[in-house]
């Protein structure tokens, strides 16, 4: 086991090696000089002459990556150009509110989740097990950033139960777990984002439960005459740590994908960033927070990958 | 797994045995029984011709605007559903939008079968170093999630449709490809095609004989599970700005545009967002339908 984690770890480096080389990459694609897309349109020449240096652009390509990946591996992913702040400042702290949205939407769908589907996986072919697929279809088909509208509309603009946007009323830019005042801003675009992940992981407990229940050792519980709880519990034990793995990527995408809510809702988050970043076309910023979320990525799948062989065993063997 | 041609050699010997079938009728058979999948075939069916003939049946010239008639209710005078915010004719709008929206559900996902699966097949059958190339560095375009990939693509691009259709495809290449590299390395193992090496037959012949044909059936529904989430995908970014830029139409740019309206007319700005939502659901369920009626494990 510990041979095989050591090896998914050694594993994460030549991919996060592989991330950084698209994201520097990035700039490149970006249409016009690289150097007209890192500098603000006013300025001077001494300012184009000291970012170029700065970049190293007269360097070969290769240099030049290592130079930039040699900043961003202690800390500096450049300046934003509209704020002029580093962009690692505003990118965590951004990402302090994404990940606290993401994190609740992911606990709430794993739990309506995970109840769904096991009902479900006992229940095939009735009319709860139907529901539950239906919910799911939906789940995953649904447009959030759509959904993440018609709940403003309800609850917002019809009902006022809750307010429509942004994270609180004075426009403070720091979430409080518990404060209702602060939270409340909170609850649609966690509703909305974890319709996906209630959709997703549904349907891989319902067939992972399912699969369980129709397993030899099963029987023999049965046979045993186990209730029908005792067994509930061994089938758990058994499907639990393939839907958290599945749970755990999961909340890869909502983090790294809450571009489109945080849009709706105006929510200060990472998305929000990015989103704001691409309509001033502030490349550093894009850059350095799309690096940020893509390494994220990288390192909740390895921690999922972890876990999964610490809980079971018998995915190293695999 | 595909019935192959011994089967139905075998069937065709029994005189009061059914009649002889192949694969394909017993895949339409299945269809046959379920209605979910063929109604939903027909709503994909139906949305597409009445996007290709959108300059037949739309009522109005979806550009005529109208500064009288901005943001009028769902059945307002000549208009069956309702008008935007500068005064365009709904129903004309959501008729051409719906050739870019369903366009960029498909056109990404066929080029990436294209380049993704031919990628894949060669990886899976080349094996060795070829297979650790390709599949490495698609390992690394894995370690994005899609939604981010898009976005920073598309975004750098600065945004339009085709920006969104390189994007796009970039996005589905990597995951066609593995499942690909899986079906054909399963494949290649196999007894048939072993003999066929053995043999002397000629690797491009083998693929074409004997691999395209068992490892089209899971890369077809797997690909099909993706046009709706290309349909979401770039239906969100469009909504992001990222699409085609106005007054050109298309369900995401609405809905963004008609974001603003929500507090006036509610039901008109949700319309661009329930097209999204039937096409993809429709999309998802009728692939399915496909997998069952087709028996493909993915």
């Amino acid at each position: 086991m510990w041979i095989y984690a050591l090896h998914r770890l050694l594993y994460a480096i030549p991919i996060a090696l592989g991330v950084s080389v698209i994201c520097f990459a990035l700039v490149y694609l970006a249409p016009g000089d690289p150097v007209q897309s890192l500098i603000p349109a006013d300025a001077t020449e001494e300012d184009i002459a000291a970012i170029k240096r700065l970049y190293g652009f007269d360097k070969p390509l290769v240099f030049q990556y290592f130079d930039w990946l040699g900043r961003a591996l202690t800390g500096d992913l450049g300046t934003s150009l509209q704020t002029n702040r580093p962009v690692l400042e505003d990118v965590t702290r951004a990402f302090a509110n994404t990940l606290a949205i993401a994190l609740i939407a992911v606990t709430l769908a794993f739990a309506v989740a995970f109840t769904l589907g096991t009902l479900a996986a006992y229940n095939v072919g009735r009319p709860i097990d139907r529901i539950a697929t239906s919910i799911s279809t939906v789940g995953v088909s649904v447009p959030n950033y759509w959904m993440g509208i018609v709940l403003v509309i309800v609850f917002a603009v019809n009902l006022r139960w809750l307010p429509a946007t942004g994270m609180g009323a004075t426009g403070s830019e720091n979430f409080d777990w518990l404060d209702w005042d602060s939270l409340k801003y909170a609850v649609l675009p966690v509703v909305t984002m974890a319709m996906i992940p209630l959709g997703v992981v549904t349907r891989s407990t319902r067939s992972a439960v399912a699969d369980i229940l129709s397993q030899d050792f099963v029987q023999v519980l049965r046979a045993k005459g186990l209730s029908n709880t005792r067994i509930l519990v061994h089938a758990v034990k058994n499907a639990l740590p393939q839907i958290l793995a599945v749970m755990g990527l999961q909340l890869g995408y909502l983090i790294g994908g809450s571009i489109l809510i945080e849009t709706v809702f105006t929510w200060p988050g990472t998305g929000l960033l990015m989103s704001k970043a691409i309509l001033t076309r502030d490349i550093p910023l894009l850059q350095g927070t799309i690096l940020f979320l893509a390494l994220t990525f990288v390192l909740i799948n390895l921690i999922v990958d972890l876990l999964q062989t610490l809980v079971d065993p018998r995915m190293s063997r695999a | 797994m595909p019935a192959d041609a011994t089967i139905t050699t075998a069937q065709a010997g029994a005189p009061a045995g059914p009649a002889r079938r192949g694969y394909w009728s017993s895949v339409a058979e299945r269809l046959r029984h379920d209605p979910v999948t063929v109604f939903f075939l027909c709503v994909i069916l139906l949305a597409a011709v009445a996007a290709l003939l959108a300059p037949v049946l739309a009522p109005h010239d979806p550009y005529e605007t109208s500064m009288l008639k901005r943001l009028k209710p769902v059945g307002f005078e000549e208009h069956p559903l309702g008008t935007d915010e500068l005064g365009r004719d709904m129903l004309s709008r959501l008729l051409y939008g719906g050739r870019v929206s369903i366009m960029m559900g498909v056109l990404p996902v066929l080029l990436a079968v294209a380049i993704g699966g031919t990628l894949g097949v060669l990886a899976g059958f080349l094996g060795g170093l070829v297979n650790t190339a390709i599949m490495r560095v698609m390992d690394v375009f894995y370690a994005f999630p899609s939604v981010l990939l898009a976005v920073a693509i598309s975004g750098t691009l600065g945004g339009g449709i085709a920006s969104g259709l390189v994007a796009l495809t970039l996005v589905f290449i990597p995951s066609l490809c593995r499942v690909a590299e899986t079906a054909t390395s399963q494949i290649r193992s196999v007894d048939f095609v072993e003999a066929a090496r053995a043999s002397g037959a000629p690797t491009h012949s083998i693929i074409r004989a004997h691999v395209i044909g068992n490892v089209l059936p899971p890369i077809f529904i797997y690909a099909s599970s993706l046009v709706s989430v290309s349909i979401l995908l770039s239906a969100g970014l469009s909504f992001l700005g990222l699409g085609v830029s106005p007054p050109v139409a298309d369900w995401g740019a609405m809905l963004s545009s008609l974001r603003q309206a929500v507090y006036v007319q509610p039901l008109v700005c949700a319309l661009p967002g329930i097209a999204i939502f039937v096409m993809s659901l429709s999309f998802n369920l009728v692939s399915d339908g496909l997998r069952h009626a087709m028996d493909v494990k993915a």
